[in-house]
């Protein structure tokens, strides 16, 4: 819950607080500071295109302007490559809202986008048999 | 192959150079088990996408009072299945409701392949995600859920009655068991791959 818990700021006495079932009280385009989509470099990153940290981010200096959101994404990042839709899903965001936080981190140098695979293109029998032997040891 | 190769190999701790991701999605009509399956072979994850609502979800959505309501939440299940350090296979279950057809381009996108997950009581729930895949050329399987209390056809009356092209398979299942789960994965894996073959094969002539 956050401070403002009146939702429509208006501090009328007695007033309910707001579960999450209210919905967010922060909007989304709040958090991409009214953005829609990623910035200048416009790439759409797949759901599935996995984010690793730069091997030479810029430095703490840098880190502190960014906003709580790309702070919380990059962390997440830090600890484990993971997909678009595990960032979303792990920082509680939309996975709107994360691909324009995303774009950001990518521009400002942050982080690495693996390109989101081409249609029509499957990966080669050795993965595939590989992918099958997995799933019968699971 | 296609996938950009990323040369990081520090911070993340181990990051493999060669990570892969691939997709598969689990589709079928509403309440015919699509989460109990994602989530008897991976460990599943709410996924929350906000989106712009389609002209024909305008129409469903009772938007009247909320001025220009243009987003949706929609929530899709989503799971991951670690096959070894650098190759994932991550699960999407599809949002049943045909207003939410604009996502599923995006998800099939570089999609290895698809289960449909049928219920003979309700086999016509299905249709729209056979002739979805079909039309895309994207390899599906049918995973025939087999409920308790439901006639048991055979898996060639379902390919009959859904009148699959030749070489779909079509699996029974139980959704809620790993085991039945994995299998289902398995024979998609297998079919996807013969489908690349057989139209390496036809490219080169």
């Amino acid at each position: 819950m956050n401070e403002d818990g009146t939702g429509d700021g208006r501090a009328v006495p007695g007033s309910q607080w707001y579960d999450a079932d209210a919905g967010p009280l922060v909007r989304p385009y709040a958090m991409t500071g009214g953005r829609t989509k990623p910035g200048p470099s416009n790439v759409r990153f797949d759901l599935i295109a996995l984010v690793v940290v730069e091997d030479d981010p810029p430095g703490p200096a840098e880190e502190s302007l960014l906003g709580p959101e790309h702070r919380a994404l990059l962390t997440l990042c830090r600890a484990e490559t993971q997909s678009v839709a595990e960032l979303a899903a792990d920082a509680d965001l939309p996975v709107g809202v994360v691909r324009v936080l995303l774009g950001d981190l990518l521009e400002a140098g942050f982080v690495k986008v693996s390109r989101p695979v081409p249609p029509a293109q499957l990966p080669d029998e050795r993965i595939l048999r590989e992918v099958i032997d997995g799933l019968r040891a699971l | 192959m296609a996938y950009e190769r990323s040369e990081n190999t520090g911070a993340g701790g181990g990051v493999d150079a060669t990570a892969l991701a691939l997709k598969i999605l689990v589709a079928g009509g509403f309440g015919v088990g699509k989460t109990t399956l994602v989530g008897a072979v991976s460990e599943i994850r709410p996924l929350r996408t906000e989106e712009r609502l389609s002209r024909a979800g305008e129409a469903v959505d009772d938007t009247g009072g909320v001025a220009q309501k243009t987003t949706t939440t929609v929530a899709m299940d989503f799971g991951r299945i670690t096959i070894r350090s650098g190759l994932s296979l991550y699960l999407f279950g599809t949002p049943g409701q045909d207003r939410f057809w604009f996502l599923w381009d995006e998800l099939s996108q570089g999609a290895l392949g698809a289960v449909v997950l049928a219920d003979t009581r309700r086999l016509e729930d299905c249709f729209p995600a056979v002739d979805y895949f079909e039309h895309r050329k994207i390899p599906f399987v049918v995973a025939v859920n087999c409920f308790a209390g439901a006639r048991n056809y055979g898996a060639h009356e379902v390919s009959r009655a859904l009148d699959l092209d030749r070489g779909t398979p079509v699996v029974l299942c139980d959704a809620r068991d790993r085991d039945s789960g994995k299998e289902v994965l398995i024979r998609l894996v297998e079919y996807a791959g013969r489908m690349h073959t057989a139209r390496l094969l036809d490219s080169v002539g």
